[in-house]
């Protein structure tokens, strides 16, 4: 049986095109982009061609806003180390408690520099308090860093208003928009958003390469220092076949834009709607009025989401959980403790993220296999009986210890 | 995806004595719902010889917490509750082929579990010494509570001696960063330890500077900032550069920026550099702007 690949927030297949286009960048056209001689133009030539296809995508005013570089991490560190290295005035970042650990992992380090990082709460349903934003903004603010959409519930943030707030008092913006790109129309040109971090391996290019944009005129200070790649402004070899690659993914993700609004999201609403009707006690999580076409994301209650991924794997089916144990961790997902989701069902939450290569087969493969999952982990729990959950959950159990 | 061992996969997918026992004499509910991971073992006891004729057991947790349920019921069966009472977390583990370090607390809620179940059995409180601590150690599944007691009780000063007293550490390592701040909070707190603070003091602003002993006059601040760009200078000038002063207006520095510095890409990264020590020497948060950007004069 053909397995089912539904987590593609995590990362993507790269798309037959693209591998073809870069090919030729291993063998034949292995030249470094710096060098003069034939060897290099030719590379170089490519970068400038990817370079405007991902501009396109991104709707930016100028291919030289186009930095690559290695993943979205390397992209969101350097625009926040950029911005409160530039502005040593200025001490505080603001930012959301949703955030991807790339963001929030290098927050906890500032605020044991010393700097002051405001992180914005969420709603039940992962939405944002305007009025808490904007009582924040003020001068000693060096960024904000809001991640465009989540990488859990696809919730999109409203970050182009966000930037307008921002820029109005001065300060930088910054969005993590490695979920966003490519499954939602972005124009940068006509927002106040001063930096970008994309991600290739999220959009059908190969992994390891990514891209910040930075808006013409804004101060910047590169996190590698050393050659004159990228204009001085990260420093090191282009890894020139991945950026050819992922020009190629940005051009068909323009073309595939439409799809993902329609066909993918027809499959994703299929998909959860089939699930929640036909499993008790679960619930889509997040604002599901307003997020990314490919994702849903739905909390299973009174069982664990590393076993049900363990038995969807055994049927040839891959999705992804937030809970503690796929991680290593004790506490649920980050992002549903802020959505005040109760333990009960954080722990069981599971993302099923569609992409273009997804089919209706597959979805109706799907919708047949997850409820006997469900219910065969359900017999197991403690906090579950035969008529149902127990009365009172967490109290119907009670550790010794607890 | 954990590499789990073929048994703990087979455990898990075909799981022995699951559900509820009606006959149980002994049950032991451990875990904790936060955590992920809670189990309720249930144990036949046969009052005359007390041993163990059947036992079952309810997981809510991963795919090693029901191994590991699963695999404790069959271990317990056929044995007396003092040989079971033998059975430790490392057996749990070893019967299943192993498991993934970051699993271990899975077997220790087992072992856990066991005790509790015959402690009922008995009559008894059964009172571990968990005390749902931050988990530290997730290769030996040790939390702060554990590594502070041995801490203090054994006088331990270093991520080294308190793995050989735990073994909190001794695995991937990843733990030394939480085990050194546990090292630090119990050292502030040692009895004349003459610190009332974390020992690492941390800025409560960026490159903080240092304040200046007194307020300096326009004159001076114009001569201390002179002083800079004169050390500056040549550096820059090695590069076919130069830089000079232009006007100073408040906490603002505005420099003409020369040669191959004038519009040279690095430009800002010049000016970053010669603010950083314009910062460092004034004692004052101070920006270092290029000519361009002064006020137009009215």
């Amino acid at each position: 049986m053909e397995p089912i690949y539904l987590d593609n927030n995590a990362t993507t297949r790269c798309d037959p095109a693209v591998v073809e286009a870069m090919l030729p960048f291993f063998t034949e056209h292995f030249g470094n982009a710096s060098s003069i001689h034939a060897f290099g133009s030719e590379v170089g030539k490519a970068l400038k061609k990817a370079r405007s296809q991902v501009q396109a995508l991104l709707g930016a005013e100028h291919d030289s806003e186009i930095i690559f570089n290695s993943c979205g991490t390397e992209s969101d560190s350097t625009a926040i180390l950029s911005a409160i290295k530039a502005q040593p005035e200025r001490n505080t970042v603001i930012t959301t408690v949703v955030e991807h650990p790339a963001i929030l992992t290098l927050c906890e380090w500032l605020e044991k520099e010393g700097y002051i990082v405001h992180k914005l709460k969420v709603d039940k349903k992962g939405r944002l308090d305007m009025d808490e934003y904007k009582s924040l903004l003020n001068d000693r603010v060096a960024i904000v860093s809001v991640m465009w959409a989540n990488n859990e519930t696809g919730t999109i943030f409203p970050v182009e208003e966000m930037a307008e707030l921002a820029s109005a008092k001065g300060i930088m913006f910054h969005t993590d928009a490695v979920q966003a790109v490519g499954k939602i129309p972005i124009d940068l040109k006509n927002t106040k958003i001063d930096m970008l971090s994309l991600s290739g391996h999220k959009l059908h290019a190969p992994k390891g390469i990514g891209v910040l944009y930075l808006r013409r005129g804004c101060r910047f200070r590169p996190l590698l220092r050393g050659g004159h790649q990228e204009r001085g402004r990260r420093a090191g070899t282009e890894n020139s076949a991945s950026i050819v690659g992922l020009g190629k993914a940005c051009e068909l993700a323009m073309e595939h834009m439409a799809e993902e609004n329609t066909s993918v999201k027809a499959l994703r609403d299929k998909l959860e709607k089939g699930l929640l009707s036909q499993i008790t006690h679960c619930f889509a999580t997040g604002d599901v009025s307003n997020r990314l076409p490919n994702t849903c994301n739905i909390a299973f209650e009174y069982i664990e989401g590393e076993a049900i991924l363990l038995l969807l794997n055994k049927m040839g089916i891959a999705g992804s959980s937030g809970s503690a144990c796929t991680s290593g961790s004790l506490e649920p997902s980050h992002v549903m403790r802020a959505m005040g989701i109760p333990y009960t069902a954080a722990h069981g939450t599971i993302r099923f993220s569609l992409s273009r290569y997804n089919t209706e087969a597959e979805v109706d493969r799907v919708i047949a296999a997850v409820p006997p999952i469900i219910a065969q982990l359900r017999k197991l729990s403690p906090y579950w009986t035969d008529k149902g959950p127990a009365a009172n959950p967490e109290a119907a159990f009670a550790p010794t210890y607890a | 995806m954990w590499e789990y061992s073929d048994k703990v996969r087979e455990h898990f997918f075909n799981p022995r004595n699951s559900g509820p026992l009606e006959e149980a004499n002994g049950i032991g509910d451990v875990g904790s719902i936060q955590c992920g991971d809670a189990l309720r073992l249930m144990l036949k006891v046969d009052p005359e010889t007390e041993i163990i004729e059947d036992a079952h057991f309810q997981t809510f947790g991963c795919g090693s917490a029901i191994a590991s349920s699963s695999a404790l019921t069959e271990m317990v069966k056929g044995k007396t509750l003092d040989q079971a009472l033998e059975i430790s977390n490392q057996n749990i583990a070893d019967f299943l082929d192993g498991l993934p370090p970051e699993k271990m607390h899975c077997s220790v809620m087992g072992r856990e579990a066991l005790q509790a179940a015959i402690a009922n059995y008995r009559g008894e409180v059964w009172n571990d010494d968990h005390e749902e601590g931050a988990l530290i150690c997730k290769c030996f599944a040790i939390d702060a509570v554990m590594i502070e007691d041995v801490v203090k009780a054994n006088d331990l000063h270093t991520v080294e001696e308190v793995t050989f007293y735990t073994k909190a550490g001794g695995g991937c390592a990843s733990c030394h960063e939480g085990i050194e701040e546990i090292l630090a909070k119990v050292k502030a707190a040692r009895p004349g330890s003459g610190e009332t603070s974390p020992p690492v003091a941390c800025p409560a602003t960026p490159e903080a500077p240092k304040p200046p002993s007194a307020k300096l006059t326009l004159v001076q601040k114009i001569k201390k900032i002179e002083e800079i760009l004169e050390s500056v200078r040549p550096m820059l000038q090695r590069d076919h550069g130069d830089v000079e002063l232009a006007d100073v207006q408040g906490k603002k520095i505005f420099v003409h920026l020369k040669g191959a510095c004038s519009g040279c890409m690095m430009e800002a990264a010049t000016l970053g550099g010669i603010q950083q020590k314009m910062i460092e020497a004034l004692g004052e948060l101070v920006q270092v702007l290029p000519s361009s950007h002064m006020p137009a004069e009215v």
